[in-house]
């Protein structure tokens, strides 16, 4: 175990030194988690006002189902999404697979579901109060869905932080249609696994220290939006 | 961009008169509104008064067609309400429901058709006139109640209705506010929009109603020019209401 502290200095020396491998892993990484973010706000914003907004049959069934798709396992998403993109699947001849676009898409359909169902409850509860006087201004479907999304900004925010942090932290998925290739797919999550298995602790404990500093960052984020919100009286 | 109210043409159509006929609302197998005819023709102030619960609030629902009635209609102008002609129809909650803006923005919100700098100066005048200038900026939800209620007016105000509706305006307000808000309204009439106030206050009904709806148990018991309502009403009700007996049947 005396590795371990040295392994510890090496890592410190890695980070505050720009170390380009490591640097490059970490770009990928946020490049990758950040659009399937953005990627999962625009399908699932509005897709969660919608179902918010709107009462049809079978409206039950599709938010246990999208509770349900909340907690997917990664590795199973990575399953399916390589099963498609894979040579003999419906995708093949896109040759997506072992690409960050494969990651990207891996991503985003575990992300989609965690921010709709957590933005579905936030437009809601807001709806449920809004709704009689937007109807009386003479605001449509539409306009009302803007409106709601416009002033739940920070709930929504704070969902998409909750996105970001499960698909930053994820290693399954992207394992699975990435294949932790060098320079090409490798991301901080797939690289402290491979690292650590060649007993490269540095590089490995670095990319740990990493993720943990964004972890702080997340949750600071978090904290600074309720903030704002409570001054803004938006609880 | 803050989303802001879509923009009909309102004055694509008139509102005027609203009439509720054969009104019926039923809810868990009462009723709640009880076979009301009414009509808000042009010019001036209606006073609706009546105890807790008597269906003073739901009825304004119906008129402004945010509920459908069980039996009857109401038309706005000959026709069913309908979203275009909405802006045309003011209507101040009992409770108001401020956006998670400021106040500012809250105006800014309801008005339409002109430029951006044309709705700002038409906002901020809209704010001074309810005496709330100097919280242009302030989270509209962080105001006190009695300046919640004068913002919430204010914005009701701003597009220029035909009908404005108000749900007990002065509830929780100190006389002074509620004399800055009998203002706006008597300012409003003046300018030609016809008024409807449910209110439980005698006096402030006495200086403001050209006419009085007395409203029990979700029927409309007496319907009268104010002066006849105050001096001597004609219904047991109407008379127990402002003799202050409270009415537990
Ligand atoms: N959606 C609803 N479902 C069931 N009952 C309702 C509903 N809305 C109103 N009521 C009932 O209808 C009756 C009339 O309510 P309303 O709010 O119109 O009274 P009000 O005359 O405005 O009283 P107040 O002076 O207390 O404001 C009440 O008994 C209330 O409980
Ligand atoms: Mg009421």
């Amino acid at each position: 175990m005396q590795d371990f502290g040295a392994a510890f200095g090496e890592a410190f020396a890695l980070l505050l030194g720009f170390d380009p491998a490591l640097m490059e892993i970490i770009g990928l990484s946020l490049r990758v988690s950040l659009t399937a973010v953005f990627i999962s706000a625009l399908i699932g914003l509005p897709l969660g006002a919608v179902l918010g907004v709107s009462r049809f049959r079978g409206r039950a069934l599709v938010l246990v189902l999208l509770n349900t798709l909340m907690g997917l396992p990664p590795v199973v998403v990575g399953l399916l999404v390589y099963l498609t993109l894979s040579n003999a699947g419906p995708l093949g001849p896109l040759a997506l697979l072992y690409t960050p676009t494969a990651m990207i898409i891996a991503q985003s359909i575990l992300v989609t579901p965690i921010v709709a169902a957590l933005a579905r409850q936030t437009i809601e509860d807001m709806h449920a109060e809004y709704d009689e006087q937007l109807r009386i201004l003479g605001v449509g479907r539409g306009g009302m869905v803007a409106t709601l999304l416009w002033d739940a900004r920070y709930s929504l925010l704070t969902a998409m932080l909750a996105g970001f942090g499960r698909a930053i932290a994820e290693v399954g998925a992207v394992l699975i249609v990435g294949g932790n290739i060098h320079h090409v797919t490798r991301v901080m999550t797939t690289a402290i696994a491979l690292e650590t298995s060649k007993g490269n602790l540095a590089l490995a404990l670095g990319l740990g220290v990493v993720l943990l500093l964004l972890a702080v960052v997340i949750n600071a984020a978090v904290m600074g939006l309720r903030a704002t919100a409570a001054r803004w009286a938006h609880a | 961009m803050p989303f802001d109210a879509p923009t009909p043409d309102r004055k694509d159509g008139q509102v005027l008169p609203i009439i509720g006929r054969g009104l019926v609302l039923e809810r868990a197998g009462r009723r709640i509104i009880d076979n009301v005819d009414l009509a808000i023709e042009s010019g001036g102030i209606s006073i609706i008064m009546g105890p807790n619960g008597a269906g003073k609030s739901v009825l304004l629902r119906l008129l402004t067609g945010l509920l459908n009635p069980d039996a009857g209609s109401v038309s706005w102008a000959g026709r069913r309400p309908d979203r275009t002609r909405a802006p045309s129809v003011g209507l101040v909650f009992q409770k108001p429901v401020l956006l998670r803006r400021s106040a500012l923005a809250n105006i800014r919100y309801v008005l339409r058709g002109a430029g951006r700098a044309e709705r700002r100066r038409r906002a901020e005048q809209a704010l001074a006139r309810a005496g709330l200038g100097h919280l242009a900026r302030s989270p509209a939800r962080m105001l006190s109640g009695g300046e919640q209620q004068r913002l919430a007016l204010a914005r009701a105000l701003a597009p220029d209705p035909d009908v404005l509706l108000l749900d007990e305006p002065c509830a929780n307000l100190d006389p002074a506010a509620a004399g800055a808000i009998e203002a706006l309204i008597r300012d409003a009439r003046d300018r030609g929009t016809r008024i409807v106030l449910v209110t439980h206050d005698v006096a402030q009904a006495r200086r403001l109603a050209d006419d009085v709806t007395f409203l029990h148990d979700g029927r409309i018991v007496e319907q009268t020019p104010a002066a006849s309502f105050f001096d001597k009403p004609s219904s047991s009700a109407g008379r127990a209401y402002l003799d202050g007996r409270l009415l537990i049947d």
